[in-house]
């Protein structure tokens, strides 16, 4: 009976569908006609499913890894999780009746299961013991720090002229040039191993196209690459916390080395940016006790889910570790104690004046920041012409939407849930705009994803 | 940032500026856009070079501009959606409707392969489950149904009256689904038919298509009030209304509707003088069907002079305008002769029960038996389909249809298969799964497919276990399934799940035939895998909406 209440959503278990495809042919399989010897125990669920040839695949589910869920299946699919993995997790979420709550899982489940969760419990060690032991030449690795540190000067200086040289002669010229100069500048600055400065760079490129008051934006952001590599270049005089961001924006390497904090996390939100070479999934947690809210970065290679999902509305009992640099509460996930379990509870909210004056005050921190996390509470979606806004319920005040928010699906369940009643909202909360990414009703009723 | 109207710092926030820097953020990017060269900064006080200064400040601002954004006054507030009493849908079912939903996407430009169920062409059936129950749509599921249904016009009514009152407030808010608001969902939106004062009260001020929906609910429940309430306004009604309105009246048509039917015979449109004429001849015992009779029975005799009785037909030789005030037309169309025009509407306009007197006391099944003279038993044989089928004359039918393993069953016999599908629907439904489980048993797939049409879901033992023997024979047969895959659709959505446990059989894949499709036995097992997989699915739905048996007390 216990176990019956930790089965996921549908949404859960689609959320972890690595493409549309996926979750097509994950959603057909998930009926129990192909499965056989279905079973679930102890965050793990097996089963055989039936395809196309004699033997049955045999699929598990490691739902209770640290790294979020992890997935085993004898069939030659490339994608992961593969879409027999999916149909069992949809299938155990259905309920008791097509995947019974098993004590034991059978062998061939078990014995991966147990190789798999060995190899997690030795891996951790290790890792502790080399950030312990440091490098093996501490001295050479010391004159690596510093050439990449000479190189990072001299791509910063260079991008100071190039930007000194564009205001000299005005942004007006920039609508000509086009890409071409600034991706130039951009591998000039891979070449310096400044990626956060490279990518910046790079959309630094894009704005003369992006519409009107293009201006504005570019100036904006020249501002800010000229305040990153002024930060750079005086690095020696900036309270630590601000030269850790600074480096952090740079994208230096860094390690979450703050303490672990344990704590029951609830999964506010997951969602997926891609571009050619990568995709990047963000997942927000909000601790019940430490009040924190962080966010976890999982990558995976193009056309490749990253690893790690969490679905919203559950919440794991698991450390996490912060990053350096204070604006961009970026925490990497360390133990889990139990497989991740519905909530029960909501984060605390804010009123959008609320909102806004705590994103003023990040920027103290981090004058990079874009936005930051923030749960609005009792906000109603109003019109306003061809956007939309979250109005507070007892102010009169309201929060534009990110323009892009405007064109997800994600924007017209919000504004059926809420159905002109006050809604909780989770989003990201800046200069854009609020973009809304999870919303809960009035009253009782399960987190929604709107992303 | 322009598309953000609160970035602007309030002026209070400007005054406060503590630093000298008081160039405004509007000369920042004038003297930007220009460049430093031809503009220079107006404060060049910090000993930085022009540009290098015009970029400090401008990092300045960028930051207190963002720092500043705070709410901006709320747009007016929508009304609040109106409230849904239904109960809400059981947890397993609302996330099977979530999985429905997200097939959407997928699916059917793929064709019909594989061994997984299509999960879109079980949504209409889970809908109308769903309805059946009175259960409420979770209000995220709206926008993917209205979008469902936006695709799918067959999937409106369904769709619509279970997305309930919400999806109206929401179809208001969003242009493409404005289809939501043209059609009107009959349970939702109109008064209920005891509620006299809202009826009379819609039906003066209501929308044609209001007003529409209200008669069509009224006639279901209260019929002579309906009628009533239509006799009260019909002078005043415009003739395209008048027509829909009239055809509204097939639902719950009695004898009690006949004087006002009568009258609307004289009406002004020819259209409406035909479907009154129409309704009334669907009501035997009316004046009209009598007339009709006294003129169909003076063309259709029994000759005794023959070896054996036949049937003699002497068509009218003119149309008077008797004949068009009963709502027969005199101009035949393109192609038809003028004479056998007329018989077929004075014949199919008869009560059926005239002719066993007229015909020497004889059946149904002995008259259609009967040969009938001259070339003229085509035309006489399909009037009497349309008329069994106007009248809802089960006997009738059951004589036109004949046996379902006569030889012309199948073939283009004197009934088409498209009047012998018609014909089955005056049928229970029993007699009419009967009847096409023996068609299929002896003509096979290839013509069932309407036939299986008009069949009740879930598909009568005798009608599914004929459909899965002839999917069973066509396979030994060596062809492909897709030959078969209109059945196969058919029989995923309304066969009975019960019978998937005997079918498992079926499953595995046989032997290679060296007379047999290359591959065909595999792609059978996958759709026959399907098949079996679709029941299975069909049969946990109808569980997960039956509350009471699926979810624990809370």
């Amino acid at each position: 009976m216990t176990e019956q209440g930790v089965r996921w959503t549908v949404g859960q278990v689609l959320a972890l569908a690595p493409d549309a495809t996926s979750r097509t042919a994950g959603s057909r399989l998930g009926a129990a006609g192909p499965w056989s010897g279905a079973g679930s125990g102890e965050g793990v669920v097996w089963g055989l499913c039936k395809g196309s040839g004699s033997r049955p695949y045999q699929t598990v589910v490691d739902l209770a890894g640290a790294a979020g869920p992890a997935y085993k299946c004898s069939c030659p699919s490339r994608k992961f999780p593969c879409k027999h993995a999916l149909g069992l997790l949809l299938l155990w979420a259905g309920g008791e009746a097509s995947v019974p709550a098993r004590a034991q899982p059978p062998d061939w489940a078990g014995q991966w299961l147990s190789d798999r969760r060995k190899r997690a419990g030795s891996t951790g060690a290790p890792a502790e013991g080399d950030s312990a032991a440091g490098p093996a030449d501490p001295e050479a690795a010391r004159r690596r720090t510093e050439r990449r540190a000479a190189r990072i000067t001299a791509g910063a200086m260079e991008l100071e002229h190039r930007l000194a040289d564009l205001l000299r002669s005005g942004l007006a010229s920039a609508e000509q040039t086009g890409y071409g100069p600034w991706d130039e500048t951009a591998a000039r600055m891979v070449d310096a191993q400044a990626p956060g400065l490279a990518s910046r760079v790079r959309e630094l490129g894009a704005i003369p196209g992006s519409g009107p008051g293009w201006p504005t934006r570019l100036l904006e952001e020249c501002a800010l690459v000229h305040l990153l590599d002024q930060g750079w270049l005086h690095r020696d005089q900036l309270p630590d916390e601000l030269a850790a961001t600074v480096r952090s924006r740079l994208g230096l390497p860094s390690s979450a080395d703050g303490p672990p904090i344990r704590d029951r996390w609830l999964v506010l939100a997951q969602y997926d940016t891609a571009d050619t070479k990568l995709t990047t999934r963000r997942i927000w947690l909000h601790g019940a006790a430490s009040g924190r809210t962080r966010l976890l970065l999982s990558y995976g290679a193009a056309g490749r889910a990253p690893e790690l999902a969490l679905p919203v509305g559950l919440a794991l009992d698991a450390e996490l570790s912060d990053y350096p640099g204070t604006g961009r509460s970026r925490a990497a996930l360390g133990g889990q104690f139990a497989p991740p379990a519905p909530a029960g509870f909501r984060p605390p909210g804010l009123t959008t004046a609320g909102a806004t004056a705590r994103y003023g005050e990040a920027l103290r921190d981090d004058p990079w920041l874009e936005s930051i996390p923030v749960t609005l509470d009792r906000v109603v979606p109003v019109p306003d012409g061809d956007l939309w806004q979250l109005a507070d319920a007892e102010a009169d005040a309201a929060l534009p939407l990110a323009t892009a928010a405007g064109s997800r699906p994600g924007l017209w369940q919000l504004i059926a849930l809420s159905g002109g009643t006050p809604v909780k909202v989770f989003g990201e909360c800046g200069h854009r705009g609020f973009t809304p990414l999870t919303a809960w009703p009035e009253g009782a009723g399960d987190a929604v994803a709107l992303c | 940032m322009n598309a953000t109207p609160a970035a602007t710092p309030p002026a209070s926030s400007r005054r406060r500026s503590p630093t000298p820097l008081t160039t405004a953020w509007e000369d920042l990017v004038a003297i930007a856009l220009l460049g430093t060269d031809r503009r220079p900064l107006s404060h060049g006080a910090s000993g930085r070079a022009a540009p290098v200064a015009l970029l400090d400040a401008a990092a300045v601002a960028t930051v207190r501009r963002r720092a500043g954004v705070r709410p901006a006054p709320p747009a007016p507030r929508p009304a609040r959606a109106p409230e849904d009493p239904r109960p809400a849908l059981p947890a397993p079912a609302a996330r099977r409707l979530a999985t429905l939903l997200a097939d959407r996407s997928g699916g059917s430009g793929s064709g019909r392969r594989g061994s997984s169920p299509d999960l879109m062409e079980l949504l209409p059936q889970w809908l109308a489950a769903a309805n059946a129950h009175g259960y409420a749509a979770p209000p995220q599921a709206l926008p993917p149904l209205l979008d469902a249904a936006r695709g799918r016009t067959d999937l409106r009514p369904a769709a619509l009256a279970f997305a309930g009152p919400r999806a109206l407030w929401l179809a208001r808010l969003n242009p493409d689904w404005r289809f939501a608001l043209r059609v009107v969902p009959g349970s939702t939106a109109l008064p209920g038919p005891d509620d006299a004062e809202a009826v009379r009260r819609l039906w003066q001020e209501g929308l044609f298509a209001e007003r529409v929906a209200l008669l069509g609910t009224l006639r279901a429940r209260r019929p002579a009030f309906g009628r009533d309430l239509l006799s009260s306004t019909w002078s005043a009604e415009r003739a395209e209304d008048r027509l829909v309105f009239l055809d509204s009246l097939r639902t719950g048509l009695s004898t009690d509707d006949e004087p006002f039917l009568e009258q609307a015979l004289g009406d002004r449109s020819r259209t409406v003088r035909a479907t009154a004429a129409e309704l009334l001849s669907a009501l035997p015992d009316s004046a009209l069907a009598t007339r009709m009779a006294v003129r169909a029975a003076a063309c259709v005799t029994l000759d005794r002079t023959g070896n054996s009785p036949a049937i003699a037909v002497e068509p009218p030789s003119a149309c008077d305008l008797t004949m068009e005030r009963d709502g027969a037309v005199a101009t035949p169309p393109a192609g038809r002769g003028e004479r056998s025009w007329w018989l077929g509407q004075l014949v199919e306009a008869a009560p059926l029960g005239t002719w066993e007197e007229r015909l020497g006391g004889r059946s149904a099944r002995e008259i259609v038996a009967l040969p009938v003279a001259d070339g003229w038993q085509g035309e006489l044989h399909a009037a009497w389909c349309r008329a069994a089928v106007r009248q809802g004359d089960a006997t009738w039918s059951r004589a036109l249809l004949g046996s379902p393993a006569a030889p012309d069953a199948g073939g283009p016999g004197a009934v088409s298969l498209a009047e012998r599908a018609k014909l089955l629907t005056t049928l229970d439904p029993a007699d009419r799964a009967e009847w096409v489980a023996g068609f299929i048993a002896t003509h096979g797939l290839s013509e069932a497919f309407q036939l299986l049409g008009v069949c009740a879901v879930p598909w009568a033992p005798p009608l599914g276990r004929a459909v899965v023997d002839a999917l069973d024979i066509a396979r030994d047969a060596g062809s492909y399934p897709w030959s078969f895959s209109g059945v196969m659709g058919l029989a995923e959505r309304c066969l009975d799940p019960a019978e998937a446990a005997r079918m498992q059989v079926l499953l595995a894949v046989p032997d290679e035939r060296d007379d047999a499709a290359p591959g065909a036995g595999g792609y059978w097992a996958e759709a026959f895998q399907r098949l079996v997989t679709t029941l299975r699915l069909r049969a946990a739905m109808a569980d997960e909406l039956d509350a009471t048996s699926s979810s624990p007390p809370p």
